[in-house]
């Protein structure tokens, strides 16, 4: 399998996505903001960072990006993609996902190991959780404050694609406690916390966000046939 | 716009050597009418008045400069010196004294590169080395907080940058005035929030530091930044621009009017009533241009495009470009008018004094030149041609260093007269005249809690004051995790970072100062600060190889600051030669002093250690018992030494007598045990002991994991009180899993090391110490966590969730859990104060914070003249 991870200019957590791909089993394939060749990966990563230097409105100038053009395209023919942090910024400014991620409440830059639970396995990104499982896993952000409508918010209720809440305290006044959500299809996820910051027991809290990486894997392998050609190309 | 300034009226205003307060562009801009000033006009008008003792030039030191030059120095000349003979350029105090560190300290194979470069680099494996480097943003901090923390941060990591390396964490001990001072309100939070707002931008982790509050410290908060960045060995980076014919590159942000003279103007004049002008002169950072300048100098380093490489940093282009060519002793000829401005309408004279952040100025060969401005290009960034590399002058002489403006010559001089030939000042030094009577009021015969309840309460209190508390507030708010190699960071004795991924390669980094500690004996306290960073070190682990230093003092105009500083250097030279660990580089900081009231003596000294294996790192809390416990041993010995301690402070607002003794040999041993131990696997938790003792040290390894302890002190005749709350060096609490104590005890005896077995770790969430008193960790993280949220904001929880009516009623969150930051901080315009000192934190006894006494009135001198200088460049 090849899981892209796109550097935009100010994107910093970029080599911690390409190896949270390497450690789930996958081949981490670098894509540059300014080319739209996706070189044929079957996933990709948009990683945390601060995007163009986010001065404008964070994600706002990343989503006009060559690459996020094609992976808008990939993304609505059903490729999953993962945005962590400043990437799901981007996937919300994209309209790839609804809402909107503004400044934190209490209006610090927080980072701090943070619970969640886990809300929908029905996601390319979550397949390997259980409903209701709770996970230990860094989150840190200036503005990571989910905000939507209330109707939005009671749709993505509604339809089971909030992907993961806060619990045991909400770091930064997300409406709903929600940390993460998907798309329709659930093959497009934005996080706010760092999965790729809990997959080695050496520098994370937990080994839990291993299982975003591993559960994309299986989401391929099931979409590819069988599984047969995975592991081919490298 | 006149030709001069009124220099008669400002004669007899200014004081000898102290020039009263102006506007720093009005000096600078000014030039003669129709154009700039320039050498051949120089040449014709040699009796025309200069503004020199404006620039904080001595009379004698413009001599110097007419007798270098043979006539009179151009305006931007005049303007070129001051900022390179400025004591933050030149060193001119403190040269004399630092040349022990060069002295004294042994030498080292695993140096590459030592003071005088942009950071001093360190060997760690056959083909990488780090670079560190610690130095201080205090004068600029005070002025505007987040923007001087901020391009501290920026600063630091560029010298980084400049080695070649890339940069992959910082560190940041910062001081501040009384914790509940309203000052402290506008600056701590301002400074923590720049530190954090720039490094996170950056990408770099920040994996240790320090917070300390003191009185002494009220007009002169003390920001200083270290970073540290890794590399392969050959592509160490020099300064030096050699080959003639080369081409100088501005890289990076173009330059404006920020920062102007912010060396030789805002920190050498007088503030007064006018401060408020001098606020153009602190830099403004850009750290998303920052890291673009970081990844575009990597991708030059590995594509060999470099030749020499400098950033520009206090001084400039100024510095930038006469270190260059005085390092190669070649000349060099600019055309200023190629530099990308912000601002059109800037002279000569400002555009080489401009201190704009994120720029560097690269060395390059010419055929490599096009390359260089793709790299540029692909990053964004700007990248101009603005010189090239001249050769000597003929007769073998040094070349010159020729700018031109629009065809006009307005500089002609040689670089080394700039760079290297400043004024060298062996100043007068004098004990303070206070000292004997501050040595003989020792605190060992302050009242002291006897009884089991009032020891109970005095680890509570301890455990509450400013500077033992949690410091959660401020380190949450930096990201500790980017790049994916963070093994330890705060609150841990040392960060710890892993260098390559395959062998577990890596370093352990601490920063320590104690400022009364070295009030009350400079030199043992400078000897105290290694010994502790040293030790922090060397607990996790680590093998501790190389020191650098930030020192931070008054006026060395004072006679009594310049004791403690000659008293400082010699003391941090002779511990560094005594233990082994030279010192890389660092930085000096004068004129730290509101009035006549310089601040305490600080020396803050980073300790950089090697692992071969991180995996073997041992924190700092204990670890959840899977039986019995872990057993507790307290290495190294506990004497009587209150004095200078956080227990006489806090308790008694006192500051008297002597420091503890510092014995390195000691220290040495004890780090040679612990680096056994990691190896072997014998201990599960070390911690060191310092600023409150044993009690402070059991408190916070059992917080860390919420792991309680049952202590049994050692019946020896030593009180408990003297065991908990002394501040013996050399010490350190360990816990040793049952099975290897035998071992562990064999090799504390074997080093020569005081093993005495005080305790178990216990799964009851308690710490209890027999006979005396047993404390609930609830009660004791209650009291811990909740001093600095209740100082500046977030005390209270987010249970009303105002603003949000999602959550208007929700009953979940029980208040303490997250250690009451949810709050909602009225939009936080204001100082947070303001919102949180009306709350009261649950179950804490107001008292318990607020106690701390002010025996220097906050206020004092701060009506008379406010005098702040700030130097941070490189030791010479």
């Amino acid at each position: 399998m090849r899981i892209g991870v796109v550097t935009f200019p100010g994107s910093l957590d970029d080599g911690d996505a390409a190896r949270a791909v390497r450690i789930a089993g996958a081949d981490a394939v670098r894509l540059w903001h300014g080319d739209s060749d996706l070189q044929g990966v079957d996933a990709v990563v948009l990683p945390g960072g601060f995007s163009y230097g986010d001065y404008l409105r964070t994600g706002a100038i990343a989503r006009f990006a060559p690459a996020m053009e094609s992976i808008a395209d990939a993304a609505r023919g059903g490729m999953p993609v993962l945005g962590i942090c400043n990437g799901f910024q981007i996937l919300c400014e994209a309209h790839l996902l609804p809402g909107a991620l503004t400044r934190n409440q209490h209006l610090h830059f927080r980072n701090r190991d943070q619970y969640l639970r886990v809300e929908t396995a029905n996601t390319s990104w979550t397949s390997r959780f259980l409903v209701g499982q709770e996970v230990l896993i860094p989150v840190k952000n200036g503005e990571g404050c989910f905000v939507a409508d209330q109707r939005t918010l009671d749709e993505l209720e509604a339809e089971g694609r909030v992907v993961a809440r806060y619990i045991r305290g909400n770091p930064n006044g997300s409406q709903r406690d929600i940390a993460a959500i998907t798309n329709e299809a659930g093959n497009v996820v934005g996080i706010m916390p760092h999965p790729e910051h809990a997959v080695e027991a050496l520098t994370g809290p937990s080994l839990d966000g291993l299982g975003f990486f591993t559960s994309v894997l299986r989401a391929l392998a099931g979409a590819s046939a069988g599984g047969q050609q995975a592991g081919g190309q490298s | 716009m006149t030709t001069q300034p009124d220099t008669a009226t400002s004669g007899a205003e200014a004081p000898e050597g102290k020039p009263s307060g102006f506007a720093a562009t009005d000096v600078l801009v000014n030039e003669y009418d129709g154009g700039p000033d320039t050498v051949e006009r120089a040449e014709h008008t040699s009796d025309e008045l200069q503004p020199h003792t404006e620039l904080g030039l001595k009379d004698d030191e413009y001599d110097r400069i007419r007798q270098i030059l043979g006539r009179r120095p151009t305006a931007s000349e005049l303007a070129m010196y001051s900022i390179m003979w400025s004591e933050h350029c030149s060193y001119k105090s403190s040269k004399v004294h630092l040349r022990q560190f060069g002295e004294k300290t042994p030498q080292n194979t695993r140096m590459l590169a030592g003071i005088g470069e942009n950071a001093g680099v360190v060997q760690i494996s056959d083909d990488l080395a780090v670079t560190f480097k610690v130095e201080s943003h205090n004068h600029p901090s005070f002025v505007e907080p987040y923007q001087g923390a901020a391009t501290g941060v920026g600063g630091i990591v560029r010298d980084i940058l400049a080695m070649g390396a890339r940069p992959i964490a910082v560190m940041d001990p910062l001081r501040f005035g009384a914790a509940d001072h309203p000052d402290t309100a506008r600056v701590l939070p301002g400074v923590v929030a720049g530190v954090g707002g720039y490094g996170n931008c950056l990408g770099l982790p920040n994996i240790g530091g320090e917070v300390v509050f003191d009185p002494t410290y009220q007009g002169n908060p003390l920001v200083n930044a270290l970073s540290i960045g890794v590399l392969p060995v050959e592509r160490l980076q020099h300064k030096e621009a050699a080959g003639v014919g080369n081409v100088v590159v501005l890289l990076g942000a173009r330059t404006g009017r920020d920062g102007i003279g912010g060396v030789s103007v805002l920190a050498s004049a007088t503030f007064d009533e006018e401060a408020e002008q001098r606020r153009p002169s602190v830099q403004v950072g850009d750290p998303f241009m920052e890291k673009l300048l970081i990844e575009s100098c990597l991708e030059l380093y590995d594509a060999g495009l470099v030749a020499g490489i400098q950033d520009l940093g206090g001084a400039g282009l100024t510095c930038a470009l006469s270190e260059t060519a005085a390092a190669a002793g070649t000349g060099m000829r600019v055309w200023l008018e190629r530099v990308p401005l912000r601002e059109a309408s800037m002279s000569p004279t400002e555009i080489l004094a401009s201190e704009s952040q994120e720029r560097m100025l690269l060395i390059v060969t010419p055929e490599n030149l096009d390359r260089v401005l793709e790299v540029a290009k692909k990053w964004g960034v700007w990248a101009t041609a603005i010189g090239e590399v001249t050769g000597p002058a003929q007769g073998g002489a040094p070349g010159r260093l020729v700018i031109s403006w629009n065809d006009h010559v307005v500089v002609d001089v040689p670089p080394g007269s700039l760079a290297d030939d400043g004024p060298v000042y062996a100043r007068p030094i004098r004990e303070p005249a206070d000292l004997i009577l501050l040595q003989a009021d020792k605190a060992e015969t302050l009242p002291r809690p006897s009884t089991g309840d009032e020891l109970r309460e005095t680890v509570l209190r301890m455990a509450a004051s400013p500077n033992l508390a949690d410091k959660t507030w401020v380190t949450e708010q930096y990201d500790r995790y980017v790049l994916g190699n963070t093994i330890l960071a705060q609150p841990e004795d040392s960060g710890v970072l892993r260098i390559d991924e395959e062998t577990g390669l890596g370093v352990a980094l601490a920063v320590d100062g104690n400022g009364r500690f070295a009030r009350l004996d400079p030199y043992e306290g400078a000897r105290l600060a290694l010994a502790e960073a040293y030790r922090n070190v060397a607990v996790t682990g680590a093998e501790p190889v190389a020191v650098t230093d930030c020192l931070n003092f008054g006026s060395p105009e004072d006679p009594a600051v310049m004791w403690q500083f000659a008293e400082a250097v010699r003391g941090l030279a002779d511990g560094c030669q005594q233990l082994g660990t030279p010192v890389t580089g660092g930085n000096v900081s004068f004129y730290n002093q509101t009035g006549a009231a310089a601040i305490h003596p600080t020396p803050v000294v980073g300790v950089l250690g090697v692992f071969d294996d991180v995996a073997r790192r041992v924190p700092m809390g204990f670890t959840a018992p899977t039986g019995d416990g872990d057993l507790l041993y307290l290495l190294g010995d506990t004497d009587v030494e209150l004095s200078g301690s956080e227990w006489a402070w806090v308790t008694h607002g006192h500051l008297g007598g002597r420091p503890p003794k510092v014995d390195l040999a000691k220290e040495q041993r004890l780090g040679a045990l612990m680096a056994r131990a990691s190896q072997s696997g014998l201990v599960s938790a070390a911690h060191d002991l310092s600023d409150g003792g044993l009690s402070q040290a059991l408190v916070e390894s059992a917080l860390r994991r919420n792991v309680g302890a049952r202590v049994s002190l050692p019946q020896d005749g030593t009180s408990a009180f003297v065991y908990l709350f002394s501040e013996s060096a050399g010490r350190a609490l360990v816990a040793v899993p049952r099975g290897h104590d035998k071992a562990f005890v064999a090799l504390a005896a074997e080093f020569g090391v005081t093993c005495n077995p005080i305790g178990v770790t216990q799964h009851e969430p308690v710490l209890e110490v027999r006979d005396e008193f047993s404390i609930p960790l609830d009660e004791v993280r209650e009291a811990w966590s909740a001093t600095l949220p209740k100082l500046f904001g977030g005390a209270a929880e987010l249970a009303n969730r105002q603003g949000d009516p999602e959550h208007a009623a929700d009953p979940t969150a029980p208040a303490g859990q997250d250690r009451g930051d949810e709050v909602l901080e009225a939009a936080a315009a204001g100082p947070a104060m303001e919102t949180a000192a009306p709350i009261e934190a649950d179950g804490i006894p107001a008292a318990s914070v607020a106690e701390v006494k002010d025996p220097v009135p906050a206020d004092e001198g701060r009506s008379v003249t406010l005098e702040l200088t700030e130097h941070h460049d490189d030791q010479d």
